[in-house]
């Protein structure tokens, strides 16, 4: 009957190490403590506490799901053609923005927006202030803000103007312009 | 009955032959031959398509002698669950063989369909050289050819219609095998080379497309570039099914407006995939067609999440197959669920493989599928967490499952509210969907749900477990209960010797038994193997330790049987043990 037992908890546990080797005690989980009585009648609180112990376990064991093998079920075909991107999302393409007047610097993940739209919107949220509506003519109107970037060259240009792509690999560093400056910016010589 | 018999004998052959010809089924024709012995020889000498779901169950010679006009052979090698590492490569499932025999035979085998088996370049030379006629060649998950096993095949077949390859490992030795398709070969109708890593001449490749008027099916692989792709859709516009390569590109460009231009044109495209590296902002120059689409997999495209997904399948009215990535999430699956009306069928894939993160879809996605889509009939589910609520929901609202395939990301998780076992709910599933031929089952789940399976899954045919149940009366209630099961496989449960043997006749009716890390012994492998001589029972013994005296009480790792009508194979590697 023990070894009954014993046989129940295994098909649950989440064991590390590759299945078939003989249980290690070290590696035998808290849940463990609990022994059915008969496979039929599960007691309830025993089954709650079982999975209680092993949904707490989940969340910091996740390493451990990593170990089982050929789980979960997905073809090595696939893991080895689809690329998680994960390197772009972790790095981040971060540059400072500054506001004429403002005391301190921010800085924004460039890749974190979709495009010109977002990124104006996350600038006037973090500043409180508005920017106003490009034009390729005109640059941005309605407003005393316009913003700028600095480019590989150093050179001081509107946003706005190139594609975004080409924005997010030139753009090195922010900057809002104000007043009589942004109007210089904005408006065509 | 006795006049039944004799008006049927004074038919001719020709006209028994003349009917057989309209069953198509092999398994219509398998019936029709056991009717009686005329039947039997007029049905074998007329069978021009023959399907082998285990390439170790009969021997080349023997298919050949019973059916000596075949023309077209499918075959499956390695058990399912190599899939997912845990059979060894050289297991076998060799087509050389095959193919040797069937040169030996002098039959004119024009297709040739296999999945899960080791093709070598030497085989794929053989069938070159060897049939002049050969029209259509379909690899799926195969491995061990490389691209001078094409360049054979491109050179010699000259009315070649369907070169397939799907998901195989190809060794890409950069012979510009496309290149060595003949200016005089025109007849091509399907060519899908995505899983090839290396580059093709694309100016061959544009050239073929042009001359191959009848081509209905091109799926690149990620080295054709996007420029590439619009000469080509601008030559093909009578394509039904394409595979995009490489989907990246600077939207603001004339290429990319030529793109969408020449996306436009094509609308005879119903199936689409590919996307294996892809830009959201390049996803618009699909738009135009989303519309007629009846099949989409964007289940390799990295990097495209829920919104960018969302506005792509809003358009997809007509769709009927659906694969994605659990980057759709629930919301997302909210939009398939109420724009595309007519999904059959629906795959949501892990974009994390590893499955150590989190993913996206829960029992919520699933639910509103269900609701949303009433012709939906078939799902692989991969899920963060499931509830027996949801699973009832589901089986009301979709008794027409015929596959229906969940798993969770962790193998024993319970009911994500309730914390019961998931047995109700798939039972649920199982009592609901009268159909249901395939299952593939998950989470928390006790002997009781075996009971179910048994119970009501009456037309199941193949059923995956992994690390469930409680005792042998788990397995012996599915071996007891599913009648026209065929293949079980089973990994990491408790079920022992006393389900094993309960019942050793029953696995003559199946295909194939799987079961690694349960508690079968030795000792139990070695009776089944005595007492069932058209089993072959083998064992494999990965620490190659195949010693004589094992002991009978030690636990097996992994066992695969299959009924043979041929016996023990002779290709076994030294850690296959049949026993």
């Amino acid at each position: 009957m023990a070894h009954e037992n014993d046989l129940n908890l295994k098909a649950t546990e989440l064991r590390l190490g590759l299945p078939g080797t003989d249980e290690s005690d070290d590696m035998v989980s808290t849940a463990n403590n609990n022994k059915r009585a008969s496979p039929e009648s599960v007691d309830d609180s025993e089954l709650k506490a079982n999975s209680a112990a092993k949904s707490a376990e989940n969340e910091t064991s996740s390493a451990s799901k990593s170990h089982i093998v050929g789980w979960p079920p997905v073809r090595s075909y696939r893991k080895s053609n689809l690329q998680p991107k994960k390197e772009d999302s972790e790095t981040g393409m971060y540059v400072k923005v500054s506001m004429d007047g403002a005391p301190f610097l921010r800085k924004v993940d460039l890749k974190v927006y979709n495009g010109y739209t977002d990124l104006l919107k996350a600038l006037e949220s973090m500043f409180k202030l508005r920017i106003g509506e490009y034009s390729e003519r005109e640059g941005y109107k309605g407003s005393e803000y316009a913003p700028a970037y600095e480019d590989k060259d150093g050179d001081l240009m509107l946003v706005g103007d190139v594609p975004w792509d080409m924005f997010m690999s030139s753009c090195k560093r922010l900057r809002i312009k104000k007043g009589s400056e942004a109007k210089g910016l904005g408006w065509a010589v | 009955m006795h006049s039944f018999h004799s008006m049927l004998n004074y038919f001719p052959e020709e006209v028994l032959e003349h009917i057989f010809d309209f069953l198509t089924s092999h398994r219509d024709r398998n019936a029709v031959s056991l009717v009686c012995k005329s039947w039997y020889a007029v049905e074998r000498f007329s069978r021009e398509k023959v399907f082998v779901g285990n390439c170790y169950a009969i021997s080349p010679e023997r298919l050949i002698a019973r059916f000596p006009r075949v023309r077209s052979l499918t075959l499956k090698g390695k058990p399912h669950f190599a899939d997912f590492n845990l059979v060894p490569n050289d297991w076998g499932g060799y087509v050389q063989p095959w193919i040797e025999s069937i040169v030996r035979g002098r039959v004119n085998l024009e297709e040739l369909r296999l999945k899960r088996m080791l093709v070598s370049d030497e085989s794929l030379e053989l069938l070159a050289t060897f049939f002049p006629n050969f029209k259509s060649l379909v690899l799926v998950s195969c491995e061990g050819f490389t691209t001078d096993g094409l360049a054979a095949i491109a050179s010699n077949c000259r009315f070649l219609r369907e070169l397939d390859l799907q998901e195989n490992e190809v060794e890409d030795r950069r012979g510009q095998w496309l290149s060595c398709f003949p200016d005089s070969c025109t007849s091509l109708v399907s060519l899908n080379f995505t899983c090839l890593k290396g580059e093709v001449n694309l100016a061959s490749l544009e050239r073929l497309v042009a001359r191959c008027r009848n081509l209905r099916s091109l799926r690149v692989n990620n080295a054709v570039p996007l420029d590439a792709l619009q000469r080509i859709l601008a030559q093909a516009p009578q394509l039904v099914d394409l595979g995009t390569g490489s989907f990246v590109h600077d939207p603001d460009t004339e290429s990319y407006n030529k793109l969408e231009t020449s996306m436009q044109k094509c609308t005879s495209i119903t199936s689409l995939s590919g996307f294996l590296d892809v830009s959201a902002r390049c996803l618009p120059a699909v738009y135009p067609i989303c519309g007629q689409l009846t099949s989409l997999n964007l289940s390799y495209a990295p990097g495209i999440y829920s919104d960018e997904l969302v506005k792509l399948i809003c358009y997809c009215n007509r769709l009927e197959r659906l694969l994605v990535l659990d980057t759709i999430g629930d919301k997302g699956l909210g939009v398939v669920a109420s724009s595309c009306k007519e999904l059959q069928e629906l795959r949501v894939f892990l974009s994390d493989v590893y499955g150590i993160g989190n993913t996206a879809v829960t029992e919520e996605g699933l639910v509103a599928i269900s609701a949303g889509c009433p012709k939906l009939n078939s799902i692989l589910y991969f899920c963060q967490q499931m509830t027996n609520e949801a699973l009832i929901m589901v089986a009301k609202n979709c008794p027409n499952f015929i596959r229906f395939r969940l798993c969770t990301l962790n193998p024993t998780v319970p009911d994500a509210i309730t914390m019961q076992p998931l047995d109700e709910g798939f039972g649920a599933i199982v009592k609901s969907c009268k159909d249901l031929k395939r299952l593939s089952i998950s989470g928390l789940l006790t002997d009781q749900v075996f009971l179910y399976i048994g119970r009501y899954a009456k037309q199941l045919e193949m059923l995956s477990i992994a690390f469930a149940g409680d005792s042998d009366k788990g397995m012996l209630s599915v071996l007891n209960g599913c009648k026209k099961l065929k293949k079980l496989e089973i990994r990491d449960c408790p079920f022992g010797n006393v389900a094993l043997l309960a019942d050793m006749g029953k696995y003559e009716t199946m295909r194939s038994l799987w079961m690694s890390s349960c508690e079968v012994t030795f000792g139990a492998c070695k009776t089944l193997a005595q007492k069932m001589p058209r089993l072959n029972v083998e064992i494999i013994n990965e620490n190659d330790q195949i010693e004589a005296s094992v002991d009978d009480k030690q636990k097996v790792e992994k066992m695969y049987l299959y009924r043979t009508l041929v016996g023990p194979r002779k290709d076994a590697p030294g850690f296959v043990w049949t026993l």
